[in-house]
């Protein structure tokens, strides 16, 4: 997911790791991490930590960013009063923690500028779930039940993340997305018990966003070739296929209860699964589909930076206007 | 990329209820102070985590350096008699 580096394989060749780094140092370093110390911001890492972590959070926060405008397109034709206050809330929190993680990824040594301008460049990427487009109500419901229960099963463990700043605002996320999949869920349940198209709304919605979610968590382990060093940093803390186990097993009863089919033929219980404890088998993931979305093929892509860099834009002469507005407040403060 | 310079940064410090110190919990970019407090109000008190806010700029805050830890904070690590289970008092006497 938000550990998962979406970089194409051109980009990664032509960012090679830091050899010449003192050893005394990065053996202090690693042995600090390995012993679950937090680094701050104005302690001493590799060179490839600190990058490693710009790539992670801002990428992070670019998905939360990103993230309310799938939503956002539904505020105005919310079906109450009630479900549009709950709507407006959830994106204000989303942009919340884009700002969280942007100040988090700041304090290594970015700024916000560089991060906005490398996401509206295509430089940057984004969790490719917010590329899928939503088509009726009952997708904000499998957003926050599926999309913000998937990354609350990533974030989790993020809150013991090895760098301070980012554990710190994953912990004010992780204390905010439970409101997001609870009101999810809840919409959905309300539609599942609906009528006859209601149900079949939301049951929809479930076909099109299971797959997506799934997908959330990355690549599989075999194909995740950072996951070790990232572990051993403890900028990642379990790994993508176990985080999906994990979802699905906790996801799927969830369908169940309100009596909607997971869109998987090949789902079946599997009590001997870890050691015993049981879980689900599940069928397998269109990988190719994934790759594709991450390489930004799809009109939605599109779509979606340019309403980020249209925003952006628009909302120049306000950062100018507030600039001037500092300046004048501040002469005459000086004259008075 | 606007024209118009960046927003500095501020830190941000909550007092979550009376009587209690005000806490670090972030930071906003905003042109100036009175902008900086309205953005920490909608950045980090929508949950009515707060009863004050502070804000600072980034830039006046001087911290120490970690590398110098040692240095600064051994010091006290020797200095146990500054603290009051250094002290033996006899069985049986009270209040103290």
């Amino acid at each position: 997911m938000y550990t998962t580096d979406l970089r194409s394989p051109a980009a990664k060749a032509a960012d090679p790791g830091v050899a010449d780094e003192p050893q005394d140092l990065v053996d202090a370093f690693e042995a600090r991490v390995a012993a679950d110390a937090v680094i701050e911001p104005k302690d001493w890492m590799p060179v490839a930590y600190r990058r490693t972590l710009i790539r992670q959070i801002s990428q992070h926060a670019h998905s939360e960013i990103v993230g309310m405008l799938p939503e956002g397109n539904w505020i105005t034709r919310a079906p109450s009063l009630r479900r549009k206050a709950i709507l407006l809330a959830k994106v204000q929190d989303e942009g919340g923690h884009g700002l969280y993680l942007y100040c988090a990824a700041e304090t290594l040594g970015t700024t916000r500028e560089a991060m906005i301008e490398a996401l509206h460049a295509g430089k940057a990427k984004y969790s490719t779930i917010f590329n899928y487009p939503t088509l009726t109500w009952a997708d904000i419901g499998a957003i926050g039940w599926l999309v913000d229960g998937a990354a609350i099963m990533n974030q989790i463990p993020l809150q013991r993340t090895s760098y301070g700043p980012y554990a710190r605002a994953m912990v004010r996320i992780c204390k905010e997305e439970s409101f997001h999949q609870r009101q999810g869920f809840e919409l959905i349940t309300v539609l599942a018990s609906g009528t006859a198209a209601q149900k079949r709304m939301a049951q929809d919605a479930l076909n099109r966003w299971w797959w997506p979610s799934l997908m959330m968590f990355g690549p599989p382990d075999e194909a995740s070739p950072n996951t070790a060093q990232s572990m051993r940093w403890r900028i990642k803390r379990d790994t993508n296929d176990e985080l999906r186990q994990k979802f699905v097993d906790v996801t799927v009863p969830q369908a169940e209860a309100i009596g909607l089919k997971v869109p998987d033929p090949d789902l079946t219980w599997n009590g001997e699964k870890d050691e015993g404890r049981g879980g689900y088998d599940f069928g397998p993931i269109d990988w190719e589909e994934f790759y594709a979305v991450v390489r930004g093929e799809g009109a939605l892509a599109k779509e979606r930076m340019a309403a980020r860099v249209k925003a952006w834009e628009e909302g120049a002469w306000v950062r100018e206007a507030a600039v001037v507005h500092a300046d004048k407040r501040r002469d005459r403060q000086e004259a008075a | 990329m606007s024209e118009a310079r960046d927003w500095p940064l501020w830190e941000v410090f909550v007092r979550s209820r009376g009587g209690l110190a005000h806490k670090h919990v972030g930071s906003v970019h905003a042109a100036d102070a009175a902008m900086a407090l309205e953005a920490a109000r909608d950045v980090y008190t929508r949950r009515m985590e707060g009863v004050s806010l502070w804000v600072a700029p980034s830039a006046a805050i001087t911290a120490s350096d970690p590398a110098e830890a040692g240095p600064l904070f051994e010091p006290a690590e020797d200095k146990v008699y500054r603290h009051p289970t250094f002290y033996s008092i006899p069985d049986g006497v009270k209040h103290i």
